[in-house]
């Protein structure tokens, strides 16, 4: 509750100076819009549903592409971490285009998929998955081979120790893997939405984009913070469950 | 089966390790010979302690056993059947608790036991029960494995291993991380267990004492290659104690031999 306190504490200061700082005039009201001209937009928005379509689309887009970075990065994780030829290979590109900037897909998927939801939906497959392969891989090469002798002495074969046992093992690893995709697909989704305009939806990023082509700051402010909320809101509700599980039953900090 | 005929104490099995040899090849250095030539019988429902230095091929000796390791020649076999790889009838535990830490405590016992065909979910759960009050952690069973004690984690290992029924239990140091006291509960728990449910137990040591306390037989390996050196039978009533004096002479007897055997294992290296 106290943590709750400060938290808003601070916010509210962030924000009683941001509205100082335009009272006074320090700069042009055209750059930096007042707190209560951004609130106006966004309620406006709120209200006529151009927020909630915008928001709507971007998570649309935003889960499939992550959902499907994740059910098919656990399995190539698994393959990596297994079999030494698909180390070599798939572990190497993996590593490789993990490193490469998610928004570096963007040009490629406009000229592969045009200005359609396919490239939206590349993007963020691209920017989840190898994290998510790497991550599982480390996770199942750490898993403690006890675990795995233990379960076999038990009765545990094949398919019932990959799921049973070196799955939830690999939990832990495959977590920080799913934050990290969740991060770079969330950026890449971004970016993808500010440089394709598609008539199939107007997402978050493309009202940022409005934004700066009509100059209208708040918009581009107003759309900034409902970003910002919704990656916060994203931690709370696909990440918290997990991490408090983890932190139950391995006692790992919180 | 029914949940009495479950909870019945089991058939214990007789086990027969013929000429077994085993070796390694660590990456890129020579050869080690784990186990030379190993000859041993344990009894139905006996207590058998595995003592010697490290690298005897004491604990190789158990894997074979559980399966989990095949020889290179010689046969094993558990009631006349050829062990061929892991099997129910034959439970292991570790050093290290070797427990699930994404499942709590009833969870890990129940792990076992839903792998066992031919129970419903709430013979399981009766069974699962029944090993966890037995020892003595009936109160624990929504708690997660890290908040146990090392003792404690061993406890619900050992329910663990138990909940399947099996003939023969397989026990790989499993109190050598454990502080003195803790240690001297379990010996208690253990031999009355041993009583209790009537499993033959292979049970692997580098404690001499905690051998001649436990084991009906204690073994003596000696390494490099790991061999089968001198056999002790313990003519000591139950429940024994690890302070009692008879048990020390025991302990200092097999001591002197095992240092016999390291001494002339040292001599024959420097020839």
């Amino acid at each position: 509750m106290k943590r709750t306190f400060t938290a808003l504490g601070f916010f509210a200061l962030l924000v009683a100076a941001w509205h100082f700082a335009c009272v006074a005039k320090i700069w042009s009201p055209v750059l930096v819009p007042s707190p209560e001209k951004v609130t106006r937009y966004l309620w406006e928005i709120a209200v006529d549903g151009t927020l909630a379509s915008a928001a709507w689309i971007t998570l649309k887009r935003l889960l499939a592409g992550y959902i499907i970075g994740l059910v098919a990065g656990v399995p190539l994780g698994f393959l990596t971490a297994r079999v030494q030829t698909a180390r070599d290979t798939l572990g190497v590109l993996a590593l490789g285009l993990q490193g490469l900037p998610s928004v570096c897909w963007v040009p490629l998927a406009l000229l592969w998929f045009g200005q359609t939801e396919s490239a939206m939906l590349f993007v963020v497959v691209m920017g989840t998955l190898w994290s998510v392969v790497l991550a599982t891989e480390t996770g199942v090469r750490n898993v403690n081979p006890l675990y795995v002798r233990a379960a076999q002495t038990m009765g545990s074969r094949g398919l019932h120790t990959w799921v049973w046992v070196i799955l939830p093992a690999a939990l832990p690893f495959i977590v920080s893997g799913m934050k990290q995709g969740w991060a770079f697909a969330w950026r890449s989704l971004m970016a993808a939405e500010i440089y394709v305009t598609i008539l199939s939806g107007a997402g978050l990023g493309l009202l940022l984009h409005y934004g700066r082509e009509l100059n209208a700051m708040e918009q581009v402010i107003g759309i900034m913070l409902v970003i910002v909320a919704i990656g916060l809101l994203a931690d709370k509700v696909l990440f918290a469950p997990w991490e408090n599980f983890l932190h139950r039953r391995w006692g790992t900090a919180k | 089966m029914t949940l009495l005929q479950e909870l019945a104490p089991s058939l214990s099995a007789k086990l027969v390790v013929e000429n077994v040899s085993k070796s390694f090849r660590p990456d890129g250095r020579a050869l080690v010979h784990a186990l030379d030539r190993a000859t041993l019988r344990v009894d139905e429902g006996e207590f058998v302690c595995l003592v010697g230095p490290s690298g005897c091929g004491k604990s190789t000796l158990l894997n074979l056993i559980a399966g989990l390791e095949t020889p290179d020649s010689g046969t094993l076999a558990s009631d006349g059947e050829r062990i061929r790889a892991p099997g129910r009838d034959r439970m292991m535990m570790f050093q290290e608790s070797a427990l699930f830490p994404w499942l709590d405590v009833l969870g890990n016992v129940m792990f076992s036991l839903r792998l066992k065909p031919g129970l419903t979910d709430g013979e399981r759960s009766e069974v699962a029960h029944y090993y966890l009050k037995l020892v003595g952690l009936e109160n624990f069973e929504r708690a997660a494995i890290h908040e146990l004690s090392g003792g404690m984690k061993q406890r619900v290992a050992l329910a663990r291993a138990l909940a399947p029924n099996p003939r023969v239990l397989l026990m790989d140091e499993p109190f050598a991380a454990l502080d003195a006291l803790t240690r001297e509960q379990l010996y208690g728990d253990l031999q009355r267990i041993w009583a209790e449910r009537k499993k033959t137990i292979v049970f692997v040591t580098h404690n001499v004492r905690e051998a001649c306390c436990l084991g009906d037989r204690v073994i003596l390996f000696s390494a490099h290659p790991g061999r089968i050196r001198e056999e002790f039978k313990i003519n000591l009533p139950r429940q024994r104690d690890i302070n009692s004096v008879d048990l020390a002479e025991y302990a200092t007897l097999i001591m002197r031999s095992l240092k016999g055997h390291l001494k002339s294992q040292a001599t024959e290296a420097h020839e």
